[in-house]
């Protein structure tokens, strides 16, 4: 066991986990896989623990993906609807934090437009683990964990290998290209950080303003020719608009942005067949992506999605372990 | 019947060197000085062994917060927090609610601050509100006695309205202050942008949105012959910008906050909003630039941007919090800390937090028109007002945000050990502090 695993830790960033904690991620994952093909899906590793889920900026698909995989795991979920909460009327965050914890609670899944406040509710809590579902414009650590976890399965597939004990070898040496808005996108700074850490090529590319100037602290490059890297790439990572945080003021219209940096059915055919197609979802049709691309076989949207409750009850396992009392599963 | 008072054994830190003497007050004025004098009947006695004894300090840049923050500040907290720092005038923003843009509101902080433990002068908002529409009643307000004007907490954008208010303030004889920092740029920054913020999801607010705005407003100040002061300057670039300006003979100046010489963004790090401030903690390049600058003479003033916020207001995300960190009770010694602690020039000292704000905050003259405001930052001569501080510079302390004198707690060096220590204050020839206790 390494010393950056997530067993009994947080999760607020990828950069918690080593490349060996990353793997241990994926492989816990798998197991759970098995568990969810079952006839009955719940298993009692987190019977009696209650996990809170916190969403302060609504997102459907994450919180009901943290919920099932906490049900799964027979955890009890208390689930605290923000937006028509206390909160609104200007309770702080510290003050929602503690008088949730007083509730006796084991982790907290925090979902926040603001960054960092995973951060900050991790110097809050007493004991708490915390675990970032999106924090602003810095982190989504669970989003890139599940597009790692989906294109090892999808490389094993096409290989022909089995995913299961294959550590990170499916993905280190793989040419990632990730598009679009990598300023206002807290998924590719996951991404880059994660897909570095396995060891595979990370380069981005996007309009002028939306990719930062600095993506080699990620372990990233940054790419110029999009036409030359859809053809080399052995994993494409489209990321949405982040509308709701002024990326549309970013570019002179999402129209602009599609013909230069959407995949279309001209850059669809320079893909390589082999490669893979990620999107964290929602997808935008006609945005970063043609209706027609959208439903093309390279695409594992689908699978992100299923994949989101594995990955999820192996973050919450794990964080609720304790090192040395590791249940099978 | 006015007190007297005694300051033994200490080391006069005059304009130009420093000289061994005692001084003894009277009717709130040096009225001796000399080695070994006798201590005069009933007087008190204040102990400068081992400490130095100058002007006390001046501030350009205190957030008092009243009227309308008081749950952060009020006029006589802050001053409290002052007399603890050694200083014995502050000089009050005009942002608080509503802003000091008017008679009623600037005669409200005059009489405030002749309750208060020490000195203070507000400044006038340049424009109405501070929303940077429309001239304030610049010349109303120096009827009054204010002399320095700013929309701190925001610059003047529109190069017009400061071009404008800076050929009005000429006329009246006024010096134009500004908050630099071009929102266009600066946009809904929260802090310095960088590798570091983007690493930490943060919107940066960039070194150019504040040399932007230095760089029009030297234009400007040259233009007009107006007079202008940079508040609380960031980055290298900033100071190289207003150093070749005043070689130019511009009529400008120019301070630093001890936090911007003391702190980088890496303090934002762990998303503590302690570490906000506008403008933001900078690189280790700009600050040590600015340190380097410090030490050599370049800048003029330190100036604190003493920034009192409720802890509610901090308790939040990075992004959502306020921007702003306490700065009274700890600016003497970050400011003897970056000139060398115990090896620093005393002279230099209290150049920058004293004699040269002083000046800039046309406070160096004994005032009956300004509600008797005494002069600050003098040259301790016989006859001068009696605003004296005795600091060591020695010993250490380590700071406990609950001892501070200021209502807030949002103080940025919590556990820090600091060097040097204010021992007394006086103010207008009354000891308010002694051995760092108040008096009253
Ligand atoms: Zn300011």
């Amino acid at each position: 066991m390494s010393a950056d695993s997530l067993i009994g830790g947080n999760l607020l960033s990828i950069e918690d986990l080593s490349a060996d904690g990353l793997a241990e991620v994926l492989e816990v994952a798998e197991s759970f896989v098995e568990v969810n093909g079952r006839s009955v899906k719940k298993i009692p590793v987190l019977k009696g623990r209650v996990i809170a889920s916190l969403f302060f900026e609504e997102s459907t698909r994450t919180r009901l993906s943290f919920e099932t995989a906490a049900k799964r795991l027979s955890a009890d979920v208390l689930s605290l609807a923000v937006a028509s909460s206390s909160v609104k009327k200007g309770e702080s965050l510290k003050d929602t934090i503690e008088t949730i914890e007083a509730l006796g609670i084991d982790a907290v899944v925090l979902r926040h437009r603001s960054s960092g406040a995973a951060h900050q509710v991790s110097r809050w809590v007493k004991e708490a683990k915390v675990i970032n579902a999106g924090d602003g414009t810095h982190e989504h650590p669970s989003q890139a964990l599940i597009d790692l976890f989906t294109v090892r399965r999808a490389v094993a597939e096409r290989r022909g290998v089995d995913s299961r004990g294959s550590g990170l070898a499916l993905l280190a040496g793989a040419r990632v290209l990730i598009i679009g808005d990598i300023v206002h996108s807290r998924v590719a700074r996951s991404e880059m950080l994660a897909y570095a850490k396995a060891g595979a090529q990370v380069r981005v590319i996007g309009p002028g303003t939306l990719v930062p100037g600095n993506v080699e602290i990620y372990g990233a490059e940054r790419a110029e020719n999009l036409d030359v890297e859809l053809a080399e790439a052995d994993v494409v990572s489209l990321l949405r608009m982040q509308e709701e945080r002024g990326s549309g003021r970013f570019v002179p219209s999402l129209h602009e942005f599609s013909t230069l940096y959407g995949i279309d059915e001209r850059r669809a055919r320079l893909i390589r067949d082999d490669a893979v197609i990620t999107h964290p979802g929602p997808m935008v049709r006609g945005v970063e992506v043609s209706s027609l691309v959208a439903d093309d076989p390279r695409m594992v949207v689908r699978e992100q999605v299923t994949n989101g409750v594995p990955i999820r009850m192996a973050i919450l396992f794990l964080a609720l372990s304790t090192r040395g009392e590791m249940v099978n599963v | 019947m006015s007190e007297t008072t005694i300051i033994q054994g200490g080391t006069l830190v005059l304009p130009d060197t420093t000289m061994k003497a005692d001084i003894i007050i009277r009717d709130h004025v040096i009225a001796e000085l000399g080695d070994g004098l006798d201590v005069p009947a009933g007087a008190t006695v204040l102990n400068a062994e081992g400490a130095y004894v100058g002007p006390a300090f001046v501030d350009l840049h205190a957030h008092l917060r009243e009227p309308g923050g008081e749950a952060a500040e009020t006029v006589a907290t802050g001053a409290a927090a002052g007399v603890k720092g050694g200083y014995s005038a502050l000089v009050a923003m005009p942002n608080t609610v509503p802003a000091i843009d008017s008679v009623p509101v600037a005669a409200h902080v005059l009489e405030l601050g002749r309750r208060s433990m020490l000195e203070v002068v507000p400044a006038g908002a340049i424009t109405l509100g501070r929303r940077g529409e429309h001239l304030a009643p610049m010349g109303e307000l120096a009827a009054l006695g204010l002399t320095f004007f700013t929309d701190d907490g925001t610059g003047v954008q529109n190069a017009g309205l400061m071009r404008r208010a800076l050929l009005y303030a000429k006329g009246l004889g006024l010096t134009l202050a500004q908050h630099c920092e071009d929102e266009s740029l600066a946009g809904a920054g929260c802090m310095n942008a960088s590798a570091l913020s983007s690493r930490l999801g943060l919107a940066g607010r960039p070194a150019i949105a504040e040399e932007a705005m230095v760089a029009r407003d030297l234009l400007l100040a040259q233009d007009t012959g107006a007079r202008l002061h940079v508040l609380h300057l960031s980055t290298a670039r900033s100071l190289a910008m207003v150093r070749e300006a005043q070689a130019r003979g511009v009529a400008v100046t120019a301070e630093v906050t001890p936090h911007h010489f003391t702190l980088t963004e890496e303090s934002c790090a762990g998303y503590d909003p302690t570490f906000k401030v506008h403008p933001p903690l900078r690189g280790s390049t700009d600050v040590e630039a600015l340190r380097i600058g410090l030490h050599a003479g370049y800048i003029d003033a330190v100036a604190t941007d003493h920034a009192p916020h409720a802890p509610e207001m901090k308790e939040r995300p990075f992004d959502e919090a306020a921007p702003g960190m306490l700065g009274l009770e700890t600016a003497f010694s970050l400011t003897l800390e970056a000139l060398g602690g115990g090896e620093a020039d005393p002279v230099l000292l209290f150049k920058v937090l004293s004699r040269t704000p002083a000046h800039i905050a046309n406070l160096t003259r004994h005032d009956q028109r300004r509600h008797g405001l005494s002069a600050h930052g003098g040259d301790l001569s016989i006859g001068t007002d009696a605003n004296l501080v005795i600091v060591d510079t020695s010993t250490r302390s380590v700071v406990n945000r609950h001892d501070l004198a200021s209502l807030a707690r949002n103080t940025p060096y919590e556990g820090r050990s600091l060097i040097g220590a204010v021992r007394h204050t006086v103010v207008a020839g009354t000891v308010a502090l002694r051995d760092g206790e108040f008096t009253r």
